[in-house]
């Protein structure tokens, strides 16, 4: 089935995964967005305790998709990894740390003799709210505004300057990404309390923190997605591969790809939506008009990174020639195809997510059952 | 040339990932086991409605979750690492080794992370059925993830099933199943995955001996060790079979560490097997000459066993690290230097291929050099030896003196693989004596061989680290048996940058590692009767 396909067909194919898996991240970061309002929402142990849990319940799925990207970024497209990682050393570092931390913290928060005590788990995971998601913005945004990196014949990289990486978060398009990424994890993460968490005072003071939340949010995002129509981006010629500057790319993207727009509006729609009822009405169902909508808008920039003749990682250090496209930055059509024969798992994948997910969500978190003593409780 | 590399650059990389990966799998093996070992206690729990076997299911589980969180934090670490600080290596193996990654991630991840869930949330929400399912996909989600990343390594001992690809300057996967099936694949993935479950065995068994050492919870205690004896003598009995067919494997692929593992310098006939040796430490990679021999202080020998062990027949010749680099004629093995220059003609060919491409990719010359990557005598008689071309040097002492640097470090790898070995033996003789007392009901009052048990948890934990520094510092040095250094394999960054990453994370595990041993401690004292599951 796949071996019929060209190499540039299944290019494609695994630039909608790497795009698919990228936006279910963001979407699945309402865990870190919630970490960040633990003390905000949580006034007291057992307010915290719930929205613990209830974050706690869901933070592999977040971290698993972080995983599992990376790992199919480096199947697909091994020289974004070689280039990208080793190069911008100290922001994966960071945000390697970030996720380090976090992966402990639930469970040991609130065990006996735990040597750190409950609160510095508590700020481990306040650190993995802030950082993962400002960090993996600011990164998102260099598949937009370039990286100081070349590529040798023998593709191997050197990044060009000597601040690997951190130099990228100096960039105030990058940044206007990292916070739209901060704060929409933020307004995710409320609406998921208002709909896991069967509490009265968690569900009001996460109406009232979703103004506060929701309007930075749309105000990076606004900055981020204008800037972006209106700069030059890095095209491809299909003729001979030539990477050039071309002005309105991004927009001129959407434009040719209408279908793609079509989708990044959907999205932006059901985001402001999810958010808005959640606001005016008594409902807990905002997640679920948010978070697939983020997925939809996150999707679409995505592709118009990489589709329609686009560089997604460019080089701008001198030599444009060294961006990367998603025709010299892949695996070979051999691997491609087989690994495109697994992909065929991801719906059952997600099928089964799914439906554990509602199986553990089927009734809302309460004080009850924080206290029963029959539940693995963090 | 040699002089060209930042070997501090190269070693603080080593060390980082060698930091990285030592501290992950102190705790992987315990999940690969213990998620087994959770999934037969809870069928038995299912099966006969006992709440005492859901009691003890749910013990062993808390000690799994303390367990698995900070295996999953060490693990993302490793994945990134490859790039971070690999990203030459990641290039030039991404073709194949990250389809195993991205194939751990979408099988064998989300599986295991889904599931665990339900296996510690769900006693109440689903049904016991569902449950147990879940417990049993936890268990075999784990295993399933050490199955991709094991491909993987099993792919850079011994690099099959691929073809190289002058346009791209890497290696591309040509047969997906050759990689998956290797006969080290498949050896590498059975003797890890049993060596995880002896690990856990070993845990439970433990564990379970201070509790009647301490006259507490003597059914729940005497259960877990009929189970960890159980699983440990079936899961020893394929650990050494797996073992001995690795050897084998080993001296055809990788003869270099095979003669590291035994400290066999001299090749012979009849060769004995090293049962139990002290190497004096004069002698060692680094100072290697054609005049370096064996300087054992004092050793055990079993005579013939290494020829059988590596060829089934006693009369056969094993090769030592000497007839490797040196040459052996008689037996038909090509010497270093050989190697070395004839690699080195390989990467010049392929330098001459990329100008002649850059210059008149139509050209005559570049169509020649085209044709020669495709030629099967050019690929088998001087690419297989492509990463040996690093050690040329146009001086011929140089380049000799070079030769005899590509060994592993010959008294680490001598002793990790003895260590392995003799343990891996007492851990299947514990077992039986175990399991033939608590039958007979004899065991509980047998204070000193229950207190070896808990004096063997650490044991077991040494064994485990032992083997991996077999198979990874055996290999040395290379990082792609034959195809590419480690020295090449590195990300270009400050040497700096590497020792501040490195410190940073020797940090951040001592911290985790003292928190995750308080926690568990605490967790195994207050047993399974008291403290909820909290």
């Amino acid at each position: 089935m796949f071996e019929t396909l060209s190499h540039l067909a299944l290019q494609q194919y695994w630039w909608m995964i790497i795009s698919f898996l990228g936006s279910t991240l963001v979407f699945l970061m309402f865990v870190q967005g919630g970490q960040t309002l633990i003390y905000t929402i949580g006034k007291t142990d057992m307010e915290r305790t719930m929205i613990i849990n209830t974050l706690g319940r869901k933070w592999e799925f977040t971290f698993t998709t972080l995983v599992t990207f990376g790992g199919a970024f480096f199947a697909s497209f091994p020289l974004f990894y070689s280039t990208s990682f080793g190069g911008a050393y100290w922001v994966w570092m960071i945000i390697l740390i970030a996720f380090v931390i976090q992966a402990i913290a639930y469970e040991y928060r609130s065990r006996p003799n735990n040597f750190l005590g409950a609160r510095t788990y508590e700020t481990f995971l306040f650190i993995n709210g802030l950082i993962g998601t400002i960090f993996i913005g600011t990164a998102v945004a260099t598949f937009f505004t370039g990286s100081p990196f070349s590529v040798n014949m023998m593709n191997q990289s050197q990044w060009e300057t000597p601040w690997h990486g951190l130099e990228l978060a100096l960039n105030l398009h990058n940044l206007s990404l990292g916070l739209t990424v901060f704060f929409l994890a933020r307004t995710l993460g409320l609406l998921y309390f208002m709909n896991s968490v069967n509490d009265e005072a968690i569900a009001q003071r996460s109406k009232k923190q979703l103004w506060f939340n929701a309007i930075p949010f749309v105000f990076f995002f606004l900055v981020f997605v204008i800037w972006l129509m209106l700069r030059d981006g890095f095209a491809v010629n299909p003729e001979n591969g030539e990477v050039f500057m071309q002005p309105y790319k991004y927009f001129i993207n959407f434009i040719e790809m209408p279908v793609v727009l079509v989708i990044f509006l959907a999205g932006v729609v059901l985001v402001l939506a999810g958010i808005i009822i959640s606001i005016i009405k008594t409902t807990s169902n905002g997640i679920w008009m948010s978070g697939p909508g983020t997925v939809l808008t996150v999707f679409a920039l995505f592709l118009i990174a990489g589709f329609n003749n686009t560089s997604f990682y460019p080089s701008t250090y001198g030599d444009l020639q060294s961006s990367l496209t998603i025709q010299n930055a892949s695996s070979s059509h051999y691997t491609l195809t087989a690994m495109s024969y697994v992909s065929l798992l991801v719906p059952f994948v997600a099928a089964y997510i799914w439906y554990v997910w509602k199986a553990i969500n089927n009734k809302k978190i309460d004080k009850d059952e924080m206290t029963s003593g029959d539940t693995h409780v963090y | 040339m040699l002089e060209n590399i930042d070997f501090a650059l190269v070693n603080w990389s080593r060390a980082q990932f060698a930091l990285t990966a030592m501290f992950h799998w102190i705790f992987v093996p315990l999940t690969l086991g213990l998620g087994f070992m959770l999934a037969f206690m809870e069928t038995i729990y299912y099966k006969t409605g006992d709440p005492e076997w859901k009691k003890l299911t749910k013990f062993w589980m808390k000690l799994f979750g303390i367990n698995f969180a900070i295996g999953v934090a060490t693990g993302i670490i490793l994945e990134f690492e490859f790039g971070t600080n690999w990203s030459n290596y990641s290039w030039f193996v991404g073709d194949i080794f990250g389809a195993p990654l991205a194939i751990e991630g979408i099988m064998a991840f989300f599986l295991e992370s889904t599931f665990i869930a339900v296996m510690f949330f769900g006693w109440d929400k689903v049904s016991k059925r569902f449950h147990l399912t879940a417990t049993w996909l936890t268990a075999i989600g784990a295993n399933l993830s050490a199955l991709w990343i094991l491909v993987a390594n099993a792919w850079m001992q011994n690099p099959v099933g691929t073809t190289f690809n002058p346009d791209t300057a890497r290696n591309e996967m040509t047969n997906f199943w050759e990689v998956l099936f290797s006969e080290t694949a498949v050896n590498k993935f059975i003797h890890t995955t049993t060596s995880g479950f002896v690990l856990a065995a070993i845990f439970v068994l433990g564990i379970s001996s201070w509790f009647l050492i301490k006259k507490r919870e003597t059914l729940f205690a005497k259960r877990s060790i009929v189970i960890a004896s159980i699983f440990g003598i079936i899961s020893s009995i394929i650990l050494i079979g797996t073992g001995d067919s690795s050897a084998k494997e080993i001296v055809k692929t990788q003869p270099m560490k095979f003669a590291a593992m035994e400290a066999l310098y001299e090749g012979q006939e009849n060769a004995g097997l090293v049962a139990f040796g002290i190497l004096s430490g004069k002698e060692n990679h680094k100072n290697l000459t054609a005049d370096s021999k064996a300087d054992f202080i004092f050793k055990i020998e079993i005579p013939s066993m290494l020829s059988i062990l590596a060829h089934g027949d006693p009369n056969q010749f094993v090769a030592g690290i000497k007839d490797l680099i040196m040459g052996n004629e008689e037996q038909g093995i090509m010497s270093y230097r050989e190697k070395i220059e004839r690699g080195y003609h390989a990467q010049q060919t392929l330098i001459a291929y990329k100008e002649a491409q850059k210059s008149n990719p139509k050209g005559e010359e570049y169509l020649a050099l085209r044709d020669k990557f495709a030629d099967p005598v050019f690929m088998s008689e001087y690419f297989r030896y492509f990463g040996y071309g690093n050690y040329y040097d146009p001086d011929p002492e140089i380049l000799q003196k070079n030769a005899f640097k590509m060994v592993p470090p010959i008294s680490m790898t001598f002793y990790a693989f003895h260590i392995m070995v003799i343990l891996g033996f007492y851990f299947l003789g514990l077992f039986a004596l175990f399991l033939y007392l608590i039958m007979r009901n004899q065991l509980h009052d047998k204070k000193w061989l229950l207190w070896a048990a808990v004096w063997t948890i650490p044991l077991v934990y040494i064994a485990s680290q032992a083997g991996w520094i077999v198979a990874e510092v055996g290999r040395q040095p290379w990082v792609i048996q034959d195809l590419m250094p480690t020295m090449k394999a590195v990300t270009q960054i400050d040497t700096t940058a590497v020792m501040i990453t490195f410190w940073l994370f020797a940090v951040v595990f001592i911290g985790l590692f003292i928190a995750e041993i308080k926690i568990m401690t605490k967790q195994i004292k207050i047993g399974p009767n008291k403290g909820g599951t909290k």
